[in-house]
């Protein structure tokens, strides 16, 4: 039996300024250990803007840039340029909210993806703009509450999907992870490291103060997401050989639905078709993944 | 050598004797040639640079920030609606103290759809931190960028120049090409001061409270006040290895003159041909031409003309609800210190030419009279 341990170096420090019991905090940690200290973090506008501290701190142990949003995998495209031409070696990350992967920054990232940059480009998707103040994203579910989508008439249009948008980019890697399950982000942030071109990772990052659960709930609501099947740990590997990583125990949405306060108004019709969208995108991606088995 | 080439071409051999490390950029009529020049020069191995083929301006420039940072030296080129696609940037890259050099090649704003000069363009991102140099020739691109790489990387601020679309960047001109060995004596390799390595990690941009923010752009101002003297060396450097001389402002005979006419870009060449012309008719007219917009030579510009009897000024382009950027410009150097007539026309904007017809009659104009009619001296338009 393979022993799979979790590298003891720590490369982010305590004192960050992150609220309590958010899960992006947790993920760069994890991130960072699978990463290791050769590494160049860039941050478009996200709350990674916050948390990694004020002027003149820094809670990371690698060099990290701030930069305006919508423009990070651009950025990041030009640390790896300087990197090649002076024959430098680093992974080149970017660490964003899905405010700019899914929305502002959607257009630089199809870039750098067509152009294949050999970047890192990590997506800790909390569903909305949460460092405003929980505003409605392209990532915010079906039916969820922003303050931008008030619980009368709140979001009407399904999830942008992320993942399937760039497996169409024919990325060389693409997988999806949460703090629930650590060992699979770790295997899936060193599996990236080794891999030339743009590795995209989606990390559903659950936000006690977006979502609306108590701090202590966020790695129970990692592991409910992928559970109940509502965000499943997969990989894609050039836009075709899909890889699923864990097969959910299929417990009821309402498990996860119900902890969030953004669902609250959610009715038994809303479960329902929540259920049977989980199930069809399960069935999708069980047919992909089994396409390219032989 | 001797080469006849045009602005954009003078551009691109810029960058390239200045060895640029990192260029990207999106075409943009009348800029596209510059790109492609190097891309080719890349792509044939002439050039040792990465060259990133970007979706959009915003995301050439952010490249190019993003190399600076990581220790390279980096080039982009664009024009008007890019220029003005980047504007987020531009404060963005000289907040960060980045020396970049980036081209303009000056271009009318739409609409309607045009891609004729003026220079609304540049002079509506004055307030961004980049220093501003304006060009008038081809040589003087091509030996400003060498320059501006120079000037950027003293000072840490980007360096922005600027030439006037078509007039320029369409034109040829003889333009006398340095020699590589000359130039890689004259400008040093990029050693930054600071970087993104992985050997001494450190967040840049972080966010930044009120009790620091303020003194970060204090040293911004402190940086520009202190290009001006660097602008002036390098300038007269450049003249000692190359035998062309540059400063703050380019001036042409100042003395003696009764009139002179403040402007920039290509429209300073066609003054030298009027003013020859009034000349030998017994008038006194000379030209003060601003190739440095940002930082403003204020007290050289105090200087120059501080014997004269009357100031014109040429702007081809337009502040909207005020007047000219130039003239107003011009105004605020004046306050407390002169008190002379100033006549700003406003000339030529969307590409329409400007001869040297139209600068003697402006020049007869302000013969006639002690004082500019109105604020603004409209001048060949259909009213």
């Amino acid at each position: 039996m393979k022993i799979f341990t979790i590298p003891e170096e720590e490369n982010m420090n305590p004192g960050h300024v992150a609220c309590p019991g958010c899960a992006s905090a947790l993920s760069m940690r994890l991130a960072l250990k699978a990463l290791g200290r050769e590494t160049i973090l860039t941050v478009p506008a996200c709350c990674w803007s916050v948390i990694d501290g004020p002027f003149p701190y820094s809670s990371v142990k690698v060099p990290l840039s701030h930069i305006a949003f919508g423009t990070a995998a651009a950025f990041a495209s030009g640390i790896r340029a300087a990197l090649e031409i002076k024959r430098k070696k680093a992974n080149v990350v970017v660490w964003c909210g899905d405010g700019e992967a899914f929305d502002i920054g959607f257009q630089t990232l199809s870039g750098a993806a067509e152009r294949n940059e050999d970047i890192i480009f990590v997506c800790y998707d909390n569903e909305g703009y949460m460092n405003t103040g929980v505003q409605r994203s392209s990532a915010t579910p079906i039916k969820a509450w922003t303050t931008t989508t008030p619980k009368k008439y709140p979001k009407q249009e399904l999830k942008k999907d992320l993942m399937e948008i760039f497996a169409a980019h024919k990325i060389p890697y693409a997988a999806t992870a949460t703090v629930a399950f650590p060992e699979d982000m770790i295997k899936k942030f060193s599996k990236a490291k080794e891999i030339r071109g743009l590795k995209l990772i989606h990390i559903l990052s659950p936000c006690p103060s977006g979502w609306k659960f108590p701090e202590n709930l966020t790695i129970k609501i990692s592991r409910l997401a992928v559970e109940t099947g509502i965000f499943p740990l997969y990989e894609i590997e050039y836009g075709e050989k899909y890889t699923i990583n864990h097969t959910p125990k299929w417990l009821p949405v309402e498990d996860y639905l119900k902890k969030q306060g953004r669902f609250a108004h959610l009715t038994k019709k809303d479960y329902q078709e929540k259920k049977e969208y989980v199930e069809k995108k399960w069935l999708e991606l069980k047919e992909k993944s089994n396409r390219l088995k032989n | 050598m001797k080469k006849l080439l045009t602005g954009n071409y003078a551009a691109s051999y810029g960058a390239i004797l200045s060895r640029a490390e990192v260029i990207s950029a999106y075409p943009i009529t009348p800029q596209t040639q510059i790109v492609e020049k190097l891309s080719t020069m890349v792509a044939e191995g002439k050039l040792d640079a990465e060259f990133i083929n970007v979706e959009s301006e915003r995301s050439a420039l952010a490249v190019c920030m993003g190399a600076s940072a990581t220790g390279a030296r980096a080039f982009t080129a664009t024009s008007a609606q890019g220029l003005a696609l980047m504007h987020e940037l531009l404060h963005w890259a000289a907040g960060a103290r980045l020396p970049l050099v980036l081209v303009n090649v000056n271009r009318a704003m739409a609409p309607g759809w045009t891609v004729w000069c003026d220079e609304n363009d540049s002079l509506s991102q004055r307030d961004t931190g980049w220093i501003q140099l304006y060009c008038e020739s081809n040589q003087e691109v091509l030996d400003t960028v060498i320059q501006a790489y120079k000037i950027a990387e003293k000072t840490m601020l980007p360096v922005m120049i600027c030439m006037d679309g078509i007039f320029l960047s369409h034109t040829q001109e003889v333009v006398d090409l340095p020699e590589q060995e000359k130039v890689d004596r004259f400008l040093s390799p990029y050693k930054p001061p600071f970087s993104l390595d992985t050997s001494s990690p450190h967040a840049l941009g972080s966010l930044t409270p009120p009790h620091v923010y303020f003194e970060f752009r204090y040293k911004l101002q402190q940086a520009m006040d202190e290009a001006q003297a660097e602008i002036e060396k390098t300038g007269k450097e450049f003249g000692n290895t190359f035998g062309r001389d540059y400063g703050l402002l380019d001036e042409y005979l100042l003395n003696e003159a009764e009139i002179i006419i403040v402007a920039l870009g290509t429209v300073c060449g066609t003054c030298r041909v009027a003013i020859d012309r009034l000349n030998e008719k017994g008038n006194k007219v000379g030209m003060l031409r601003i190739r440095t917009f940002r930082p403003l030579p204020k007290k050289k510009i105090i200087e120059s003309l501080k014997d004269v009897k009357k100031v014109i000024i040429i702007d081809r382009n337009i502040s909207y609800g005020h007047h000219g950027i130039l003239h107003e410009e011009i105004k605020s150097a004046f306050y407390r210190k002169l008190n002379i007539p100033l006549f700003g026309f406003i000339a030529g904007l969307g590409g329409r030419d400007i001869t040297p017809e139209d600068i003697e009659q402006m020049v007869n104009y302000t013969l006639k009279h002690e004082e500019s009619d109105t604020d603004i001296l409209w001048w060949g338009v259909n009213k």
